[in-house]
């Protein structure tokens, strides 16, 4: 994005043709863009580099459910028949692997520095609402707080998002729920409907409108305008999974110890899964790599998560020891401190996690079991003693 | 949204927060077993002159292959350009350090998080404030540079009193300094969880102290506390009993402290980022989820 002025003021509708979507990845990459976008790899529709316009899933479309999801083909050449799957965009602005800091031995010492910034400016296309409202979510951990991330801030700053109002819409979204789509509202510099004429076009931002002059674009006409309506509608009309949000944080906080949590802890793997398709979770580890000798070191930020057991390691033990305590990090985590530290959910509504759970448990679920039944305690005995997680005389850990 | 940065005690505003500036250990103070106090000077005597903490900060500090550690500043606010960090060796890193020794050169970021709140004990508003320090082991160490601080302005205080727990009597840390505070108007105690040969001192949890004071004015005195969580859970408790305000406690918490910038989400302990929001925070903050086993 580069700019974000008033919507209303830029929201000029236009349209173009299908075969225009070839002149516009062209035209970025002359730009100096990398164009990432959606096709179909290992069986599913994943996000990478496009040469062109004919990469994109034409005549694709997938089916989703708790732990299921099948691409599958189908007679129309709509580009954009499909809904999220299981790759996100947090991947190219905030990178699985990345080096955050070096050092280098200097006589008896070290020289400390940081990698030079060396990344593309990329070009999204194919951002859907849901999406969006994860960028947006994305931006305040890294970029609004006390400290800014430069490698998140680096790269979403050169962005350009071109986002695609979703047409359909598959089991696991709820996107209406956490108020966040299925319409694009707001956060893209272009917003595309697909019709059967073209696609649509919604100007977000100078940026988006400085593409659209470059495209060979007509005024839109009331029929165009009607069906493009009418494409959205179905989308928001095929969303069937909901998820109650009203005092969601109070709830959850106050059920700590709510027997659900032994329940669902039972059916996890603590396989990691969920959070990595999840688009705003934002958990990582910094490790050393080092080259034969030692005297070359990187530090690599990789992509951590709440459910790996190590993850609360502290001296003396980790204070998550069982799946229990590690799915409901993850889970008050996404609906309810998230509010205390970033003013939002932490849950899009995207549904990726259902879907990618390999044993399908559904978070909605989850939440709907502890709301019909609140304030519940296990029957456990609660240790309240010396938990040895908690026996630590020592500020040190390593 | 926390848009400002904290203008003492903070890295610099538009600083890289993962740029470590290379510090040489110059001096080793032992302190117990597998304890000592590391005293740092920064190579470049630029940012050394901009370098500030508040009581209560911590650094990461960095061995280059192996990794970092948050290690809570224990040297005096005002005398930033003379850094000590007491660590024990108990990992990859600290025991990196106490091999490395004097010379050795590190790596630093800092300081990171919040800060005890000495600044509001000396500038009260009415009566001089009573002020408790109750340490646990090691927990002793971030509480030093709130001790040197108070006692830089002792005359704005009313009482100061500093509980020590440790578990022997040869773990006591900073031992020989505990006549000196006594001279600059600081009540210490201290006690054991093991009687050793030759002591003669109190034998009990560090509570048993701080349930046997006699407060003149609860409801204007201050408590820090820095040790084991459990410890610190049953201190507060102990504290509430002795009418000290729940917001007048304040307790230094640990996680696991990896970015120290808020952006990992390791060091979570309910809506706190220990790293950030923490590691000091008063008990109504956390009360609630220092009661939960596993959060």
């Amino acid at each position: 994005m580069s700019d974000l002025p008033t919507l209303q003021a830029h929201r000029e509708s236009a349209i173009i043709a299908k075969s225009e979507l070839n002149r516009l990845v062209a035209i970025l990459r002359e730009e100096g863009y990398s164009v990432v976008g959606p096709r179909v790899e290992q069986g599913a529709i994943v996000y990478a580099e496009l040469e062109s316009a004919d990469e994109l899933p034409i005549g694709w479309t997938d089916d989703q459910g708790p732990g299921s999801y099948r691409l599958e083909q189908e007679e129309s050449k709509d580009y954009f028949a499909y809904n999220v799957g299981p790759h996100s965009w947090k991947q190219f602005l905030f990178p699985p692997r990345h080096v955050v800091a070096t050092a280098d031995r200097c006589g008896d010492g070290w020289r400390m520095e940081q990698p030079k910034a060396n990344h593309p400016k990329y070009a999204f296309l194919g951002v859907r609402a849901c999406e969006l409202a994860a960028i947006a979510i994305q931006d305040r951990v890294f970029m609004q707080g006390p400290y800014v991330d430069p490698i998140y801030s680096d790269r979403r700053s050169t962005a350009l998002i071109l986002a695609v109002n979703c047409t359909q819409a598959v089991s696991t979204c709820f996107c209406t729920s956490m108020g966040t789509g299925p319409r694009c509202s707001s956060g893209f510099d272009l917003a595309l409907t697909e019709i059967e004429e073209g696609f649509v076009l919604e100007v977000g931002s100078s940026a988006g409108a400085d593409l659209l002059s470059k495209l060979e674009a007509r005024p839109i006409s009331d029929s165009a305008n009607k069906s493009a309506e009418a494409k959205r509608q179905r989308a928001e009309d095929q969303i069937t999974k909901r998820m109650e949000t009203e005092g969601i944080r109070e709830l959850l906080m106050s059920n700590l110890e709510h027997p659900r949590w032994d329940h669902v802890a039972e059916r996890c793997l603590s396989c990691t899964n969920c959070t990595m398709v999840c688009p705003t979770c934002f958990c990582s580890t910094v490790g050393e790599v080092t080259d034969l000798k030692g005297d070359h070191v990187e530090r690599e930020r990789t992509w951590d998560s709440c459910f790996n057991l190590e993850f609360s390691y502290v001296a003396g033990g980790n204070v998550r020891n069982d799946r229990r305590s590690r799915y409901r990090q993850w889970l008050t985590h996404k609906l309810a401190s998230w509010f205390d530290q970033f003013d939002s959910s932490g849950c899009v509504g995207c549904g990726r996690c259902i879907t990618w759970c390999p044993v399908g448990i559904d978070l909605t679920e989850e939440v709907s079991a502890i709301r019909n039944e609140p304030n519940r305690k296990r029957s456990l005995p609660i240790v309240q003693s010396t938990p040895s997680n908690l026996c630590r005389n020592t500020k040190d850990k390593a | 949204m926390n848009l400002k940065k904290t203008s003492a005690g903070g890295i610099a505003l538009n600083a890289d927060p993962w740029q470590a500036h290379e510090v040489r250990v110059v001096q080793v103070i032992p302190e117990t077993l597998g304890v000592a106090t590391y005293e740092l000077e920064f190579v470049d005597p630029a940012f050394a002159r901009d370098y500030h903490f508040l009581p209560g900060q911590f650094n990461m500090l960095y061995v280059p292959g192996i990794g970092e550690s948050a290690i809570s500043i224990s040297s005096p606010a005002d005398s930033p350009e003379f850094l000590r960090h007491t660590i024990r060796a108990v990992g990859g890193v600290t025991d990196a350090i106490a091999a490395g020794g004097k010379g050795m050169s590190l790596g630093l970021r800092g300081p990171f998080g919040s800060s005890w709140p000495t600044e509001s004990c000396i500038q009260h508003v009415g009566a001089p404030k009573d002020v408790l320090l109750v340490a646990g082991g090691i927990g002793l160490a971030p509480l030093r540079s709130a001790i040197y601080e108070l006692i830089r302005y002792r005359e704005r205080l009313a009482r100061i009193v500093l509980l020590i727990g440790s578990r022997t009597a040869d773990d006591l840390l900073y031992l020989t300094e505990y006549e000196t505070w006594k001279e600059q108007g600081i009540e210490v105690h201290t006690t054991v969880d093991k009687k050793s040969e030759g002591w003669e001192g109190n034998v009990g949890v560090v509570t048993a102290l701080l349930n046997q004071l006699q407060l003149a004015q609860p409801e204007n005195t201050v408590l820090m506390t820095c040790g084991p969580e459990v410890m610190m859970h049953h201190v507060a408790e102990s504290a509430l009993h002795l009418q000290i305000r729940a917001d007048n406690i304040w307790l230094s918490l640990e996680r696991n402290m990896n970015c120290a910038i808020g952006i990992c989400g390791h060091c979570q302990l309910g809506p706190e980022f220990l790293c950030k929001d923490g590691p000091v925070l008063a008990y109504p903050r956390v009360a609630e989820w220092l009661k939960v086993q596993g959060l």
